[in-house]
């Protein structure tokens, strides 16, 4: 909590409401840093169970709800559908992420760092829900996402890892472009795309600035994987096994 | 009955089509198969050979597409060659980010002009006194004021970013041609962001009470001059595909992040009206 109070007023209002939405379970969890395997997807079932105030204190219905119980397997399905729910796997991941930086802050963390990743997870949890919303009863169930080989204490490992997700979530989004059958969907995806650059280039700038964009190649352009490439990387930090042999490959 | 020639005879009639069909894709792509074989990146004639012989004929829409990136990132490259050599960049980081995103925007110059002879079209040619920098008066110091500059640059990228996602649709029929677009498109915000972060570190022109950050919140451009505000308005949706993003199922995010979470398109006809002012 020593963190809180070396930043300005306007951002302590918005890290209240959010912190609040994480499971205290896992927050209490992961003070003790030894957690192997945190369920974050899955904290709205948590928050139900722990927390009724998160939907009475917007006076919002919980709109696309039901509850994403954390599952030891999920089928991300064919199709659009099937990369949708790709994508929607990537945003639990990142959002998962970001709200563990956030809620247990490394120790030195400039006021900007805290000012970039928590709108870096707030963009991440709306890209997240919003994937949720838009795929209603077809998305996958929460992901058991496993974060024990960083150390949320470390700024290096942090910000190594961010970089990693950021980039990986470019080329993920780069390469899952030409999967997309309806056009609609391909706009939805290159105006998050962008913002997943965005992102990259912000945490490289942190880590070593200059280095924006150290990761393009000779014709100057961003890295672009295949889901399945994608999915092995990612998979290092999911323990839910995901099934993506029915996502389209052309 | 001949699939093939029904394909084939649409096309020919109606290139649109590819808009409103999204089975044409998928229906292409299995006819032509070529999806994926080939790294665009590594080969772009080899790629452009394939196309033109899958397609038989050059696509004039795909080539127009090109062309109209290709205007943008020679408008971009020559800024950048002018600005590098102004001598007003600070030496270090701000001289060695200048000079990486030029070299980038030169490789962008050559790979689309590759990609376009390659589909058999006629790539457009720009030199640095096809272009006015100032935009006829409206920056008149911008290769002397680093903070004019600066904010110049930032513009471009952030529109380039929105023009190419306005495209994205329009070169949907040839996965290789989206994937190089995205690519591209990426690029351009990483860009956008860096110009930023340079921006923010050297405080420079941005108005009384904006926070300059990486993203773009609402449709703030972070520069004190409304000449730019075309190439942000729109930018402040916090509705995408009919979902408020705001306070979405509950959790907190408020009309800013919700924006900046989410970049959005411009037309071709929005990026040329923009970008009209800078050709001399």
């Amino acid at each position: 909590m020593q963190q809180i109070e070396k930043v300005p007023i306007y951002e302590v209002e918005t890290d209240k409401a959010v912190r609040s939405s994480v499971s205290r379970r896992n927050f209490l969890n992961y003070a003790g840093i030894s957690a192997a395997a945190l369920v974050f997807a899955s904290c709205k079932k948590d928050i139900s169970d722990s927390y009724d105030g998160i939907n009475d204190q917007n006076g919002t219905a919980n709109v696309g709800s039901g509850h994403d119980k954390p599952k030891p397997v999920v089928n991300l399905g064919s199709g659009d559908i099937g990369i949708l729910n790709y994508a929607y796997a990537l945003e639990q991941l990142e959002a998962a992420f970001y709200t563990q930086v956030i809620s247990t802050p490394y120790g030195g963390i400039s006021s900007k760092e805290m000012e970039y990743l928590k709108d870096i997870r707030d963009h991440e949890i709306a890209h997240r829900e919003f994937f949720k919303n838009v795929l209603g009863n077809k998305r996958i169930g929460g992901l058991i996402v496993n974060f024990s080989n960083i150390d949320f204490a470390s700024r290096a490992s942090v910000l190594g890892t961010a970089r990693a997700f950021e980039d990986l979530g470019v080329s993920a989004y780069n390469g899952a472009g030409e999967l997309l059958e309806n056009l609609n969907y391909l706009l939805l995806a290159g105006k998050i795309v962008s913002v997943e650059a965005r992102h990259a280039a912000a945490i490289r700038d942190l880590l070593d600035y200059g280095s924006f964009a150290d990761n393009v190649d000779a014709n100057a352009l961003d890295v672009s994987r295949k889901p399945s490439e994608v999915l092995s990387i990612a998979g290092g930090f999911i323990d839910t096994k995901i099934i993506s042999n029915n996502l389209p490959t052309s | 009955m001949n699939f093939s020639n029904i394909l084939n005879d649409i096309e020919t009639q109606d290139t649109e089509v590819y808009k409103r069909l999204d089975t044409r894709r998928k229906a292409m792509k299995n006819l032509l198969n070529f999806s994926g074989k080939v790294s665009l990146a590594s080969l772009p004639i080899a790629v452009g050979g394939m196309l033109k012989k899958a397609y038989g004929s050059p696509t004039s829409a795909i080539t127009d597409v090109l062309n109209f990136a290709l205007t943008l990132e020679y408008l971009e490259w020559y800024f950048y060659i002018e600005a590098v050599d102004s001598g007003i960049i600070p030496a270090g980081a701000a001289t060695e980010a200048l000079i990486t995103i030029r070299d980038h925007e030169a490789a962008h110059v050559s790979f689309l002009t590759t990609v376009i002879n390659s589909l058999g079209g006629t790539p457009v040619t720009f030199t640095s006194s096809s272009f006015d920098y100032t935009a006829h008066g409206t920056f008149p110091t911008v290769f002397t004021n680093y903070g004019v500059l600066l904010a110049v640059a930032q513009t471009f990228e952030d529109t380039g970013v929105r023009a190419y996602k306005g495209q994205a649709g329009n070169v949907a029929s040839s996965d290789e041609i989206l994937n190089a677009a995205l690519r591209i498109q990426s690029v351009e915000a990483r860009h956008a962001a860096h110009l930023r972060e340079m921006r923010r570190r050297a405080d420079l022109l941005v108005p009384a009470g904006v926070l300059l950050q990486p993203w773009i919140t609402l449709s703030q451009s972070g520069i004190a001059t409304p000449a730019v505000d075309a190439s942000y308005a729109g930018e402040e949706l916090t509705t995408q595909a009919g979902v408020n993003i705001v306070n979405i199922n509950g959790f907190a995010i408020a009309a800013e992040e919700a924006s900046e979470a989410f970049d959005e398109p411009l037309t071709k006809d929005q990026v040329l009206a923009i970008v009209a002012p800078f050709f001399a």
